[in-house]
Parts: structure tokens; C-alpha cells; sequence
């Protein structure tokens, strides 16, 4: 800071007033991360990148697009026709959309393999968990504003989980709409929380995610703390200042992820009827259920967890609980090795099967709930939460059998 | 006045006095930003009977109506609908409607005024979707017996020909039954009882 102050030239002045070279230096070119971080430690940056397309995408098509129950649909398809690379703006939007949940569910699966949520990482963690949190609510407002069947239904479908809670849950699910059906009342404020209210809500948790994990110190694959191994000068001897390593470093996946994002946004925007479903090419219809409704697929392992279960309220609370343990994880995780490197076999078993169960669920919520499926749903909704149950027992009563932890970082 | 040494306890109450009044103001403000998001003034409005001529409804036939912004069915049982409703009370959780999701005349078999002539809210009692209608054929992956009825596409529940739900399956509830009566015998009036039967 000393240096700084000195009040010479523009930063100088600028300095003096406003702490622009300390934060520069404090969250970019002297934080100090780990130097062997590998593929998976791309998909935080991305998911920032994500953030600024979806907000900068967002509010054009805000110019155009008119919330009310005779004109979104209109309003959308005139975005699509006529406004001048409206189509762009709005396949970039949508595209993003899923974009930030296939970034999102990777850098969360790269914390579960490394156990980056672990002490002292547990509020970093929790940041994360609400960020997910806030953006389903945001992306499932968001697939409303359309006002085709499949935005129609699927809204009815989910407002209708909060009217399952007992005593309070029709007044409730009335309150959230705003009338006795999903109408006008309901697009327009779930307009509101899409453009305004969650956007904010999702930068201001971003702010603490960054600021926590600033705090605490990058985690990295060999799940070590590179701060107790410091040299003479205070700095740990296996970090690099993020700047210009990880930004230099980050700007090759930031390339790499644009050539897959315009592959989709130029050549596939629909991708295949699962980033838009079909039944949304339709305007809504409050009187008419589509033969087959299924939420857009970064919902899908939840919707299958739903229907899993024959009762509306169990249903609901098994949902809402595969997303609620997710803020336990780092107390049910009693384990002293951080990355799976090092951990237990049984580790890496429990871990693959609850991905693989996660990607099945995934698949279920799409198909029809019958028969067969709806009996693997429930085999694959138990393991996912059999996970977490394997994952105390196995590190509280200290069975895990784990492998020697290096002292340094090793550059495999 | 002692300038240097402030007293802790008035510190402390005063601390406090402006936690709580601020707090009351903070509830009291709370009530029309939370009162905002219940159904307007126009929107309870919208809750008025709706009349319909039933007179061209066919045996077999379905019309879906709109009633408080909810699909109402009007389903003209055949006279096979009618007996077949027995057939199926094995496998269906309520068939004796003791749940409350009818006005009292409709506590019966056929959950209806008249045998023949249905009324229903067509709206899952699961999670709010509308059944598919299916008269005769059986909804596809469906192995239950099966002697026409409703399925929702959505969570896969099966309702038989008066609403009723079958066992095993995510719906709770029968589907509800609105207040209704015929003014005359060709009219169908949804969303109120016959005026002196008051609330059923």
C-alpha cells in the first residue's frame, strides 16, 4: 500500500482517492494460486463469462420484448423476424442459458473430486450452492417469459410444488402467482425477478463466491494448502500471481468455449429440442396440457427425483432435499484428504456412481413417467442421496483408507 | 456532563429502543410489498359462473370450458361409462369420495348431479397439470385395469371416469368436482350451487 500512495502521476491521484492498484493487486496480480491447476479449474472463469453474456444478451432483448399475457409470445417471435439480429440476441441468450448450467454443474463435480468445499472452504462453498440456487430460479422465470405451452405448463408444474406444503400451500401457491392459474399476473412479475430482482441477487453472491475464495486461497488438485509453504518473501513458494498466468491461461478456454458456444447459437440453437422444447413454439394454452411435458434438461434430474416418489409432498421435499444437502456437504464429509487422488478406493467408487446416478436421473426427467422408469428413478434417486449418507459413515467412523498426501504440488 | 466516558447502559438502551421501533416500521412496510404480489381486485373478479348449453352434448362427448381461468370438463357419460364405474373401485384410493373435493351432491359413484352428465375441474390434483382424456383406448405403458379415463402426461397419474384417482400414483386427491346446477334441463351453470342449497 506504501507505494502506492506516494500520489504520483494519474494513478497516483487516482489512488489517493480510490484503492484501485491495492484491489488489482489483491484479486489479480499478487493472489497467489496454486501453480497446478488443470482442465477443471477452467469453468469458474467461464461461468463469469457467462454471467456478462447473459446480462449483456438480457438486456438487449429487454428492449423488444413485452411482458404481458397477448403480447410475450407475439413480442418474442417479432424479436426472432424483424428486429435486426433479434435472432442472434436471443439464441446467444438462450444458449447461454444452458451454457451456465453445463459450466456450472462441471465446476461443482470438480469440487466434489478435489474437495474443494472442505475446511476451511465452507462459506466459499455455501457462496457457490446459493449462487445455483438463485440461478435455477432465475432460469426457470426466465423459460416463462416466452409464453409458449411448454413456458405455460412448466411454470403451473412448479409453482404448484410450493401449494403441496401443508396448511399453507394453496394461499401460498396463490400468492405466488397472483391469480388462482398461472395468467398474466404471474409473467409479469416473474418478469420483474428475471430482469431485475435475481440478476442482482446472483452478481452480489458472485461479489462473496470471488471475495470468500480470495480470502480463503484457491484449493487445487492435490487438495494441499500452498500458504503453508511460504518462502522468505511471505509468498507461497507453489503459487503464480493469477495475473498474467490463469488470465493468459483463461483466455485459451474462453476460446475454446466460444467455438462450441457458436457451434450451438449458429448451427443447433434449439440443440436437438432440449435447450428450446418444441411445445414452446406454440403460444400458451391454460386449457390444454402438451401430450408430454418435461423441463428443460438442467432440471431434468430433479423433475425425475419428483416423480419418483407417489406422493405430491414427499415428491417435493425429496426434490427440494437433493438440493438442500448440498449446503451439509462439507460437515458430512469428515475426511482428511481433500482430492480424490489421494482418497479411499470406495471414495472414487461412491463418487462415479453418484455422477453416473445424476446423469441417469437426468435422462429419466425427459422420458415419460412410467412403468420401468419411473422404477429406475427411484434406484438412482437412492444412490444419489446414498452418496452423501456413504460419504459421512465412511469418513466419520474413519474407515477411508487414504493414500499419503505430498508435502508440494505435483504437476501431473 | 462527563464528555469522556460514555454510559454504557443508556448506550444500550438506546441501541436497543431504535432496534425495535425500526424494526415495527420494517414489519409494518412489509405488509404492502408482500400484500402486492396476492391476487388484484380484477383478478378475483374474474371468478364469475360461467353458463353453458349442454343441450348438443353427445354421449361420449367432452367440452372443456373456462371457469376462474381453469379448464372445466363437461363429459356426457354413455350408459357403458356409467356401469363401468364400479369395475375399477378396486384400485382406487378414494372411490368413495370421502375426501373433500366435491359439494356434497356429487358424494357418490359418479361424483355428479345426474349420472350421465360430468362436471370436473380439469386440473391434476398432483402438480396442477390438465389430464389427457381417454375414453376408451389405455394410455400408453399404462398395466392397470382400465375402463376409460383421464392420464396425466405430466407425472403419469390415472383418474377413472368421475375423477376418481387410482392407487399408486403421484396424484393424491380425486379431481375436484365445481359447484354447479342446471337453471334448466339443456343449462349448465358452473361456479355456483342451486340458490337455496346454499354453501354444500
Amino acid at each position: 500500500m506504501s507505494e502506492t500512495t506516494s500520489g504520483r502521476g494519474f494513478m497516483g491521484w487516482i489512488d489517493d482517492r480510490f484503492p484501485a492498484t491495492k484491489m488489482w493487486k489483491e484479486h489479480l496480480s499478487e493472489y497467489y494460486a496454486p501453480k497446478n491447476f488443470n482442465f477443471w479449474y477452467y469453468f469458474g472463469s467461464l461461468a463469469l463469462l457467462v454471467l456478462v453474456i447473459q446480462i449483456v444478451s438480457g438486456i438487449w432483448l429487454t428492449m423488444n420484448y413485452i411482458p404481458s399475457g397477448d403480447r410475450a409470445f407475439e413480442s418474442v417471435e417479432y424479436i426472432m423476424r424483424d428486429v435486426e439480429w433479434g435472432w442472434l440476441i436471443r439464441y446467444i441468450h438462450t444458449t447461454g442459458a444452458s451454457a451456465f448450467f453445463v459450466v456450472v454443474y462441471l465446476h461443482m463435480c470438480r469440487a466434489l473430486m478435489y474437495g474443494s468445499y472442505q475446511k476451511p472452504r465452507e462459506l466459499l462453498w455455501i457462496f457457490g450452492v446459493l449462487i445455483y440456487v438463485a440461478l435455477m430460479a432465475e432460469a426457470f422465470m426466465g423459460y416463462m417469459l416466452p409464453w409458449g405451452q411448454m413456458s405455460y405448463w412448466g411454470a403451473q408444474v412448479i409453482i404448484s410444488l410450493f401449494g403441496a406444503i401443508p396448511v399453507i400451500g394453496t394461499d401460498l401457491a396463490v400468492w405466488i402467482r397472483g391469480d388462482y392459474v398461472v395468467s398474466e399476473a404471474t409473467l409479469t412479475r416473474f418478469f420483474a425477478l428475471h430482469v431485475a430482482g435475481l440478476p442482482l441477487a446472483i452478481i452480489a453472491l458472485v461479489v462473496a463466491h470471488i471475495l470468500a475464495l480470495h480470502e480463503v486461497g484457491s484449493s487445487n488438485p492435490d487438495g494441499i494448502e500452498i500458504k503453508q509453504n511460504k518462502d522468505e518473501s511471505g509468498k507461497p513458494r507453489d503459487g503464480i500471481p493469477f495475473h498474467p498466468y490463469y488470465s493468459v491461461k483463461d483466455l485459451v478456454g474462453v476460446a475454446v468455449f466460444l467455438i462450441f458456444f457458436s457451434i450451438v447459437v449458429f448451427y443447433m440453437p434449439e440443440f436437438f429440442g432440449l435447450f428450446i422444447e418444441a411445445p414452446n413454439f406454440e403460444p400458451a394454452n391454460p386449457l390444454v396440457t402438451p401430450d408430454h411435458i418435461a423441463p428443460v434438461w438442467y432440471f431434468t434430474p430433479h423433475y425425475a427425483m419428483l416423480r419418483a416418489i407417489p406422493d405430491t409432498f414427499g415428491g417435493v421435499l425429496v426434490m427440494g432435499g437433493a438440493i438442500a444437502i448440498l449446503f451439509f456437504l462439507p460437515w458430512l464429509d469428515r475426511g482428511k484428504v481433500r482430492s480424490i487422488r489421494y482418497r479411499g478406493l470406495s471414495f472414487k467408487v461412491a463418487l462415479a456412481l453418484f455422477l453416473i446416478s445424476f446423469v441417469i436421473l437426468g435422462y429419466l426427467g425427459l422420458q415419460p413417467a412410467t412403468g420401468l422408469y419411473t422404477i429406475l428413478a427411484r434406484i438412482f434417486t437412492a444412490i444419489y442421496f446414498g452418496y452423501f449418507l456413504f460419504l459421512w459413515v465412511y469418513t466419520y467412523f474413519g474407515l477411508e483408507q487414504t493414500k499419503p498426501v505430498p508435502e508440494r504440488v505435483t504437476m501431473k | 456532563m462527563n464528555q469522556d466516558a460514555p454510559n454504557r447502559n443508556r448506550r444500550r438502551f438506546l441501541t436497543a429502543a431504535t432496534t425495535v421501533v425500526g424494526g415495527i416500521g420494517v414489519a409494518f412496510v412489509a405488509v404492502p410489498f408482500l400484500s402486492y404480489w396476492r391476487p388484484s381486485a380484477r383478478a378475483q373478479a374474474a371468478g364469475a359462473p360461467v353458463e353453458v348449453n349442454v343441450s348438443r352434448l353427445e354421449p361420449g362427448q367432452l367440452i372443456n370450458v373456462e371457469w376462474r381461468g381453469n379448464p372445466v370438463w363437461i363429459f356426457h357419460r354413455t350408459e357403458d361409462n356409467v356401469n363401468d364405474l364400479e369395475k375399477v373401485e378396486g384400485i382406487l384410493r378414494d372411490p368413495e369420495s370421502r375426501q373433500d373435493q366435491q359439494p356434497e351432491y356429487a358424494r357418490n359413484r359418479h361424483r355428479s348431479r345426474q349420472p350421465e352428465i360430468m362436471v370436473l375441474v380439469g386440473i391434476c390434483t398432483h402438480l396442477g397439470c390438465s389430464p389427457l382424456f381417454y375414453p376408451e383406448d389405455r394410455p400408453h405403458g399404462m398395466e392397470r385395469d382400465w375402463v376409460g379415463g383421464f392420464f396425466c402426461p405430466c407425472h403419469g397419474s390415472y383418474f377413472d371416469l368421475a375423477g376418481r384417482v387410482y392407487t399408486g400414483v403421484p396424484a393424491p386427491l380425486n379431481l375436484v368436482v365445481p359447484p354447479y346446477h342446471f337453471p334448466d334441463e339443456n343449462t349448465v351453470l358452473i361456479g355456483e350451487d342451486e340458490p337455496d342449497e346454499g354453501e354444500a
